[in-house]
């Protein structure tokens, strides 16, 4: 029952005789049932219903695996042989200039990658010896070794890259997809976010819903202790008690919607139920047992490195997530900030992700889910060609700082050519030479293959329409298929 | 798109010499420009407002637009753009490589280059531009855009009007009528032929009344009081009452903190807690309980620090912009959040008191409202001369012994100082320092030693500047306390074991907490030496345009003096007569409370874009009265609640569903969701657990492991459960961290406190069920509420579903809930019966003389209807 029908059967009631009469409110009820519409057939009144896009979307679903503090590109993706040249040696001033640095200054001496590139796969696409796992699908990524953003620390850069904008208060990118799209789940929340290593610096502003009404916020699944915030039974409440409160609990609600006509009322049933599926579905969602062991050996579930231990179970999640009708997946692994100790941590962190990576995408591939999928990888920025030594006495402790101008992030499935590079940077990575990807055309190519014009997609607010990717963004034509 | 500007300087593909020789002659043609490479136009037809227009706005109009016309060119109008500028032409239909608007944008060159400041257009934009001019630039006559609002159609909005004084209109149905305001909204309901909703009954009115006031439900006792009073006067010396209960101000603070963006700490990445954030907090709570008159109360939090002899206290008032969130990451340029601080400032005032959302004329003047940008830098201009400084602001009881154990706590610092070498090693440390501020690249542990200094202590680096004779005692205790967490940037790991750095920093604190310390406020202060403000070029922070000297917008009328104006000015000028909106918009927000939404919907927004008032001579009655009263807010909520509008049934009213979704008309009163905070202290309220403390330093009631985890955690074990009674405070006092708030309160709704809120969303979500059924602080409510109930209602069962009914929901329960409710503890029972050790669990005390299921079944039912819409809604 829609909501005009609901006051067409109420306005059919000829209250106002009632209420003249003095009979009051309280009758509604009697009259309601009486017309067959009791409580037992709510309107519905689900903001997240499943909604029409623009036109015909090429994914249903993100997956962003957010790797938070920016992962260097230079010893990842974006071979810099020129490196060894300035090795050990300041950049001159005309070239350093424009760079906004967070710690190190203008004058810090350029640092070489330690690490060795290889192709891969028919494209022959060059990655990293610290990656090899993900050669193995190179053919189905994008490469964009382009990227680039406005700002050059933590939080504004993760602001403009989730919400189009530096400062605080705008809905976050998989706000706005379920607030697009709706959810297709009827027991997930539509948007969740799945965390592993340490806090971000982002923390809850990475996927709040901002002015967009809370239903679009994400929705963490923690990794320690319960899964959602309040979603096991308190202690002392069995399964059956706790159905037993639910029942008695939405009995009376009706009563209350019966007696006040509030439709508030219904849609505080309707949460109730979802609250129940979501409590009575999480624990299948969360049971791999049915898994068979070379998934999970293949994603790495079972390892002895508790950190790889983590970040493979949120892989695995996000696929059987996914494969349940959530819409949205965040994944944010924290932290890949190398200011200091980069070529002992950023091995180690590679170790942790790579084979999860590659087998989720294999994975989804099988399952025939890719296509319907978008998987996006990468930080908020990259980092300087130039070293940052807290510690000059100690050649190890050297790292790079923050680097908005250029980096890169690789994606794959849903409506994307894979096997592909795209954008260049120049020798030194210092900026973008060719095809420009600004975090704003991330986010419009994003909406796009979701089904969106992010120009339409917009939501009215304090007098103005806002959208995602705030006054520019241009769909990335390259990266389609 | 700067990357590609980059690109292009470094790799330019431009003969310069050819294009300023085409530029020189001003001959050229479509075949000499394609020789010069300037990027091809676009291979399509384009559409004046939907390719051209867009640039032009967004590139070109902050100088040559609505109110600057640099060089006389105009470029936002038809006519003027293709008119020209003081050098001519600069659209040449048919003729992009002639045309100036060409030459410019597209150069290479530096400093001749349109716009001036980065990103350059892209080669799209600019083939766009050569593609429009090419085709004839084509220009439709009704296209140009939205002209700022002349000042004519300003002094036409509703809200810009001088308020009037409107005589309460004539009605037929006096016998409703209490008070004028029911005469206002009367006269609306008679014209639509609808009459209002009865009054409702007694016991709701109660429980209204006392939510509304108070932030809290009824007890037992005063029902039971109110029920038994049949005297006509009963109503208002209930009213009364609660306007004079201490709970009074803890509800309204709420309110004002959500405007006051409020937070215990910075925001952003490191997000530091606050730690005497509160005592501005404590200062709102108190003028609310005193009924401060709100000029007051306005003229001490935008300007105390400029009245003559303003006591600390008073001075605490400015707290109110020491709210603003403080980013304290590596590298954050220090004038740039200097200048994105002072604009929330501004951004906030505007809203609070004027309803005007101004951050738009940041850049350009306000599209909608007319609001110019040097309206909008004038009115920063108050605020930009501010500093931040820290003060004592004893509350009373606390200077006695403070003063008394003073000198023996300095003794045992300075001990401890000395038992690890501080002393000695501290100013070789502070002469490094300053070394590595003048020379920054040389050595890079100090230069990071030095940069956090900058951004970690609000003014450690001033202080390292002074001479340590000339530091205040608070001023040293900072920067001795900064080198003994930071020194180990500089040494070695060994040498700080050595020293015991870590342990002395901890023995510090514990020194500190043990002796008794006056309460500081965080204050703002007019710097010593002022500087010049100037207007920012597309709100760039680093883009200085003309001076501008603090003064009103000018589209509101202003008798303000000629002359340095400070923000005591501008306090008085927003009190002053002249302003209209002031009042309005205050009353309105105080309307809002009361009835779920505004006379003015968009409480935040009283501009074009804002909704038009339901009631605008009802707004304008109220907002005069509530000068004329003396700026009472106390007695501007006594009227509001005494009326008879205010005290209508809530329930729907299917007749005018249709024409009056929004309840607008107000023939009825609304049902209103609790606010986060309120649902909280409802559930320890009516179960007898909520500590009723008012005031004092935040407190961290037990929260779901891992809260804090999420987030970058710079203080690691920030959130310790509070012990004893503070676990059981009202949620206005729980410590609010920016980047992992708490979470019942962001799942009802609470701001997230990074920007000020006017309004409350209210949603509906499963999350919101999932944190009633089973967040340990409502199971806690509902066994004490059981507890309480099976030990002082009368001993029969329906005696006892009663008082537990009526202490949760305020009603007695119908017959069908009473029924459903017995049915359901029989089943519980049963449940609970055949599972002895969860009975055991849930009830977990032995209460003499019942059976563990029995209570358990009882904390069964307490969960139930906590659980219920109703219990959570306001009707």
């Amino acid at each position: 029952m829609t909501l005009q029908q609901f006051r067409a059967i109420q306005l059919r009631r000829d209250f106002l005789k009632n209420i003249a009469s003095g009979i009051g409110m309280a009758a509604l009820g009697d009259l309601l049932a009486s017309d067959g519409v009791t409580a037992a057939n709510l309107p519905d009144v689900n903001p997240l219903s499943p909604k029409q896009p623009h036109f015909e979307a090429k994914a249903k679903h993100v997956i962003f695996m957010f790797m938070e503090g920016g992962p260097s590109q230079y010893e990842l993706f974006d071979p810099k042989p020129a490196l060894e040249k300035h090795h050990g040696q300041a950049l001159p001033e005309s070239m350093t200039k424009d760079l906004k640095l967070a710690f190190i200054k203008p004058s810090a001496k350029v640092m070489a990658s330690k690490f060795a590139f290889h192709r891969h796969g028919q494209s022959g696409m060059e990655l990293s010896e610290l990656m090899p796992k993900l050669g193995t699908v190179a053919d189905d990524i994008s490469l964009v070794r382009s990227v680039h953003t406005d700002a050059f620390n933590h939080h504004p850069g993760q602001l403009l890259l989730f919400t189009g904008h530096t400062q605080f208060g705008r809905p976050t990118m998989g706000a706005w997809s379920v607030y697009g799209l709706g959810s297709e789940s009827q027991n997930l929340p539509g948007f969740v976010v799945l965390t592993s290593g340490r806090g971000t610096s982002g923390g809850s502003s990475n996927f709040s819903s901002g002015f967009l009404p809370s239903h679009y916020q994400g929705t963490v699944f923690r990794n320690s202790g319960e899964p959602i915030l309040y979603l096991s039974n308190p202690d002392g409440v069995s399964d059956t008690l706790q159905e037993e409160t639910l029942t008695s609990v939405r009995r009376l609600n009706e009563m209350r919607f019966e007696a006040t006509g509030d439709l508030e009322i219904a849609s505080r049933i309707s949460s109730y139920e979802l609250a129940y599926r979501m409590q009575m579905s999480a624990p299948e969602l969360l049971d791999f047992s049915e898994e068979p062991g070379h998934v999970l050996e293949g994603y790495g579930v079972n390892s002895d490195d508790e950190g790889q231990k983590q970040y493979a179970t949120n892989c695995l999640l996000a696929r059987r997530m996914v494969e349940r009708g959530v819409r949205f997946v965040l994944m944010m692994d924290a932290s890949w900030d190398d200011h200091s100790g980069l070529n002992e941590n950023l091995p180690k962190r590679c170790q942790k992700v790579d084979q999860s990576n590659a087998y989720l995408i294999q994975d989804l591939k099988q399952r025939g889910l890719l296509d319907e999928t978008l998987v996006i990888w990468g930080g908020e920025f990259g980092r300087t060609p130039m070293v940052e030594l807290r510690r000059p006495d100690d050649a190890d402790s050297a790292g790079r700082d923050h680097h908005p101008n250029a980096y890169s992030m690789w994606m794959v499935g849903g409506g994307l050519r894979g096997g592909q590079v795209v954008g260049k940077t120049d020798d030194l990575c210092l900026n973008v030479v060719e095809d420009p990807v600004h975090v704003h055309d991330l986010q419009a190519t994003v909406l796009h293959l979701l089904g969106f014009d992010h120009e339409q997609l917009t939501y009215r607010h304090m007098g103005r329409d806002f959208r995602l990717t705030d006054v520019s963004g241009q769909v990335v034509e390259k990266l389609l298929a | 798109m700067e990357a590609v500007a980059k690109r292009t300087d470094m790799h330019s593909s431009f003969p310069i010499a050819a294009l300023l020789a085409v530029f020189a002659t001003g001959a050229g043609s479509v075949a000499v420009a394609a020789a010069v490479e300037m990027p091809p136009a676009v291979n399509r037809l384009v559409d004046f407002a939907a390719d051209v227009q867009p640039i032009l706005h967004t590139r070109c109009y902050a100088c040559h637009g609505p109110s600057v016309q640099m060089n006389g060119l105009r470029l936002d109008r038809r006519d003027a753009a293709l008119k020209g500028g003081h050098s001519g032409s600069a659209i040449l239909p048919h003729d992009s490589a002639s045309s100036t608007l060409l030459l410019r944008t597209a150069s290479p060159k530096e400093g001749f280059r349109m716009p001036p400041v980065d990103p350059r257009l892209t080669r799209e934009e600019v083939g766009v531009l050569r593609a429009w001019i090419d085709q004839g630039a084509s220009w439709p006559e009704d296209s140009d855009d939205d002209a700022p609002v002349s000042s004519a159609s300003a002094n036409e909005h509703w809200s810009f009007r001088p308020i009037s004084r409107p005589e309460p209109p004539q009605v037929r149905g006096d016998e409703w009528v209490r008070n004028p305001i029911d005469r206002f909204v009367l006269a609306k309901l008679e014209s639509e032929k609808i009459d209002p909703s009865p009054a409702t009954g007694k016991l709701t009115i109660l429980r209204r009344l006392s939510l509304d006031l108070i932030g809290l439900p009824p007890t037992w006792e005063q029902a039971e009081a109110f029920l038994g009073d049949s005297s006509p006067a009963a109503y208002e010396r209930l009213v009364d009452t609660l306007l004079d209960s201490k709970h009074y101000g803890e509800k309204w603070a709420r309110h004002w903190l959500d405007l006051a963006r409020y937070a215990d700490s910075d925001g952003y990445e490191k997000d530091l807690a606050r730690p005497y954030a509160w005592r501005w907090r404590e200062w709102v709570i108190e003028a609310l309980n005193r009924d401060m008159p709100f000029d007051e109360f306005t003229r001490l939090q935008l300007a105390a620090d400029l009245l003559e002899n303003s006591t600390p206290d008073q001075l605490a008032a400015t707290g109110f912009h020491r709210n603003t969130l403080r980013n304290r990451e590596g590298g954050t340029i220090h004038d740039q959040s200097r200048f994105e601080e002072t604009l929330d400032r501004v951004n906030t005032v505007a809203t609070t008191w004027l309803g005007l959302t101004v951050e738009c004329a940041q850049c350009h003047d306000h599209k909608y409202d007319p609001i110019t940008q040097e309206d909008f830098c004038s009115f920063y201009a108050y605020f930009d001369n501010v500093e931040d400084a820290h003060i004592d602001a004893p509350l009373p009881g606390e200077m006695g012994p403070y003063l008394s154990k003073r000198a023996e706590y300095l003794r045992k610092r300075q001990e401890l100082l000395e038992e690890h070498h501080v002393p000695e090693l501290q100013p070789e440390w502070e002469r490094q320092m300053k070394i590595a501020g003048a020379n920054p690249g040389e050595r890079t542990d100090w230069d990071l030693c030095y940069d956090v200094l900058f951004q970690m202590t609000d003014n450690g680096w001033e202080v390292l500047s002074k001479e340590p004779a000339e530091r205040t005692f608070r001023e040293r205790e900072v920067l001795t306390d900064y080198f003994i967490d930071w020194y180990n940037t500089v040494v070695s790991k060994e040498r700080i074991e050595e020293l015991g750095f870590k342990q002395l920093r901890t023995k510090l604190k514990e020194l500190k907490s043990s002796y008794p310390q006056p309460s500081e406020a965080r204050i703002i202060r007019e710097r010593e030496r002022p500087g010049k403000t100037f207007l920012r070029v597309r709100g760039q922070w680093d883009r200085k345009g003309v001076e501008v000297v603090p003064r009103p917008p000018s589209f509101l009328p202003s008798s303000a003096a000629v002359g340095p104006a400070t923000r005591l000015d501008l306090a008085e000028w927003i009190l002053s007569e002249d302003n209209p909106l002031t009042a309005r918009v205050a009353v309105n927000r105080k309307w809002q409370e009361f009835f779920g939404r505004g006379l003015v919907r968009t409480s935040e927004d009283f501009g074009l874009q804002g909704e038009t008032p339901s009631h605008p001579a009802l707004l304008d009655w109220l907002a005069s009265e509530f000068r004329s009263n003396g700026w009472s807010m106390k007695r501007m909520h006594k009227s509001i609640v005494m009326s008879a509008t205010y005290r209508q049934s809530s329930h729907a009213r299917p007749d005018i569903a249709e024409r009056d979704p929004d309840n607008a008309w107000l023939a009825r009163q609304d049902r209103i969701r609790l606010p986060a905070e309120i649902l909280r202290d409802s559930a320890l309220w009516v179960s007898g657990l909520l500590y009723p403390k008012i005031g004092g330093p935040s407190v961290y009631p037990p929260q779901p492991a891992g809260v804090v985890d999420l987030t970058y955690g710079w203080d690691t074990d920030r959130w310790a459960d509070s012990e004893g009674p503070d676990r059981y405070r009202r949620g206005l006092y729980t410590f609010f961290q920016r980047t992992a708030p708490y979470p019942q309160l962001m799942n009802f709704d609470a701001p997230d406190s990074n920007r000020t809120a006017s309004r409350r969303r209210r949603s509906n979500t499963p999350l919101q069920a999932l944190n009633l059924l089973n967040d340990e602080v409502f199971v806690e409510s509902a066994r004490a509420l059981a507890i309480r109930v099976l030990t002082e209602s009368p001993p029969d069962w329906s005696g006892r579903l009663d008082r537990m009914f009526r202490m949760t929901l305020g009603r007695t329960p119908r017959g069908d809930e009473s029924a459903q409710l017995a049915e359901s503890f029989h089943r519980q029972e049963r449940i609970l019966a055949q599972a002895p050790d969860e009975a055991k669990r849930l009830a977990l005390i032995d209460l003499r003389g019942h059976e563990t299921t029995e209570v358990a079944a009882w904390v069964g039912i307490g969960r139930i209807l906590m659980n219920t819409d109703e219990f959570i809604t306001r009707e």
